[in-house]
């Protein structure tokens, strides 16, 4: 019975953590169709930027927990926008009309030229930001305990999950987005300015990833390539729930964290291997994804 | 079966290649044993795009070629080359047979994420495999030629740079047979393929086997080469590495990813060397040129300069 309980807690606590870094890769593709190869890298210039501007902060002799946060978000969320503009702006402008899948191959090169970016700017010493997790301190369920700062992410993911749904169904924005999701053409014609739309996509889904590395910067040691070995499990994520449905990233998140968390808890050996065994498993049952929509074939 | 124009070059390039090794550093030998090896990976990536498809997971192909060989030796006691290089291409066949019967009923990028995560399966499996060397992998027992035992890395060099040449002529030939040529008319539409009578499932399947097979002999001459695999070999960032080589070679000619891996080998080796924090940046600027000025690879450019003088 306490095994079941550890699992169900970890699971969802990662959960929440696989949908903060899923959610904004699956928003870029619903809208744009690109699938973001990128986001890792969006994910890893979050986390240096808030280990780097937090670690700055308690050197200097700060210690107030909220103004770390707001430091944390602060840094997160400027610097997910900025990159974000620029990677739109500066090179998916010049590519927009190719195929879905020469658009992977480009944004794989654009996770190729940030990887090492961040080592020119951040160089390859490991940066640490402990002080905000460990001044959250411990919850204890009976007789397991859980981090106070785990259960803010989840708090946080919840509350991300719910934004994007509001602001994809409830407001003017969202419904503009989504007539382009249905039919980019038509859109266009009743006047919708797409390649606007097309920036603010991608602004919200790379500061996305970002704030998912800045609130992750705390638990782990920001060092060169975590954001190569994030992006895979994100992409497990989406492709499991349904590429470009919020509904199914959140969907996703929980199956690979509970499967994760089972295979953690019961037979550890089989932690890396189970994640993409359940994205290969939906995918043979149904190839679109739990919630993804099948296209019309072309002819 | 008389030799084409651009076979007899290929076949005088690799005994000029071969010839040229007697007298060169041996850091150069073993860059091109790396980058010839590497090239059939590539060209396994290569038929699949010329049916339009972009695997993100040739890697698997790649490791299981070099965990056969590496296993071969060390548990079944396997000393023969030719015949540790056949095992894995045994294994990768039987194992792409039974992922091609799934894989080949998804496109574009649900194939690239399908071929990626069965890569991190293996990839996942070996890390967690203590009695394969875990992460660290484990280094390959010495190994004969028909019971010549090579002392240099000259023959290595040389098996190859013969097996890399039957390949090449082999595809070249292939990619002009009628399953070669129906791989690029699925990729121009296959619907319209159907409609002519041709299964597109059993030529993607047959391209896919194909693909795989080539792919392992790329990984058992690799590991017999460096003499050491580990589980990297099925992780996603090399399979992104045959992807770029791929892209870089085009899909014009079976040369163009020998050239493409060769180029490839030599710029990282002095890019490593001169600028080691920023040669994955240097590969990605270069890889987003390619896309947007030479969208059919390096070989476009032999192509239009001859165009020209003609």
């Amino acid at each position: 019975m306490l095994t079941v309980w550890a699992i169900l807690i970890d699971g969802f606590i990662y959960a929440s953590w696989l949908f903060l870094v899923a959610a904004g890769l699956t928003v870029i593709y619903g809208v744009m169709r690109i699938l973001n190869m990128a986001h890792g890298s969006l994910y890893a210039l979050g986390a240096y930027a808030a280990a780097s501007a937090i670690g700055w902060y308690y050197a200097g002799g700060g210690s107030q927990l909220w103004l770390a946060f707001a430091i944390l978000a602060g840094c997160a969320l400027a610097i997910g926008a900025l990159s974000g503009l620029l990677i739109e702006r500066g090179i998916l402008r010049l590519m927009y009309g190719r195929d879905e899948i020469l658009m992977l191959i480009v944004t794989f090169a654009i996770l190729l030229i940030l990887e090492d970016a961040m080592k020119l700017l951040w160089g390859t010493t490991p940066y640490y930001a402990w002080q905000p997790y460990a001044a959250m301190g411990r919850v204890d369920i009976d007789v397991l305990t859980v981090s106070g700062y785990d259960i803010m992410v989840l708090c946080l993911s919840i509350a991300i999950g719910l934004g994007l749904w509001f602001w994809l169904e409830r407001t003017n924005l969202g419904k503009i987005l989504r007539s382009i999701i249905h039919d980019r053409e038509v859109s266009e014609a009743m006047g919708v300015n797409v390649r606007r739309m097309f920036t603010i996509t991608f602004m919200v889904g790379a500061t996305l990833g970002a704030v998912a590395g800045g609130i992750t910067a705390p638990i782990i040691s920001v060092v060169p390539g975590i954001g190569i070995e994030v992006i895979v499990l994100a992409f497990a994520v989406v492709v499991t729930g349904g590429l470009g449905s919020i509904t199914g990233a959140a969907a996703g998140a929980i199956i690979v964290g509970l499967a994760r968390a089972t295979s953690i808890h019961t037979m550890p050996q089989f932690e890396l291997f189970i994640i993409y065994a359940v994205m290969a498993a939906v995918l043979i049952f149904r190839p679109n994804g739990l919630f993804g929509q099948a296209t019309a074939r072309k002819i | 079966m008389p030799l084409q124009k651009s076979e007899t070059l290929m076949v005088a390039a690799a005994v000029a290649i071969g010839l040229a090794g007697l007298m060169s550093p041996s850091w150069l030998i073993f860059l091109t044993t790396l980058a010839v090896a590497k090239a059939l990976v590539v060209l396994g990536v290569v038929m699949l795009m010329r049916s339009g498809l972009v695997s993100f997971g040739q890697g698997l192909f790649f490791c299981i070629g070099g965990y056969a060989v590496g296993m071969g030796g060390r548990f079944w006691g396997i000393q023969d080359a030719l015949v540790l290089i056949l095992t894995g291409v045994v294994a990768s066949t039987a194992i792409a047979m039974i992922l091609g019967l799934l894989l080949t009923r998804y496109r574009e990028i649900f194939f690239a994420m399908l071929t990626m995560a069965f890569s991190m399966i293996l990839f996942g499996v070996l890390v967690k495999s203590h009695n394969l060397g875990s992460t660290d992998g484990f280094s390959v027992m010495e190994w004969s030629l028909f019971g010549w035992i090579p002392q240099s890395g000259m023959g290595v060099f040389w098996l190859t740079l013969a097996i890399g040449l039957l390949i090449a002529l082999f595809l070249n030939r292939f990619f002009q047979s009628s399953i070669g040529l129906a791989c690029e008319a699925i990729r121009e539409n296959e619907v319209r393929v159907e409609y002519m009578g041709i299964s597109r499932r059993q030529v993607l399947y047959i391209n896919y086997v194909l693909a795989a097979a080539i792919g392992a002999m790329g990984g058992s001459l690799t590991a017999l080469a460096a003499g050491h695999v580990d589980p990297e070999m099925a992780y996603w960032t090399i399979s992104g590495e045959f992807v770029f080589i791929a892209l870089l070679g085009g899909t014009g000619h079976v040369a163009a990813a020998f050239i493409a891996s060769m180029i490839f080998a030599l710029v990282r080796t002095y890019a490593v060397e001169f600028l080691p924090n920023s040669w994955q940046m240097i590969l990605g600027i270069v890889l987003l040129l390619i896309i947007l000025f030479l969208p059919k690879g390096i070989w476009s450019l032999f192509r239009r300069s001859r165009r020209a003088t003609t």
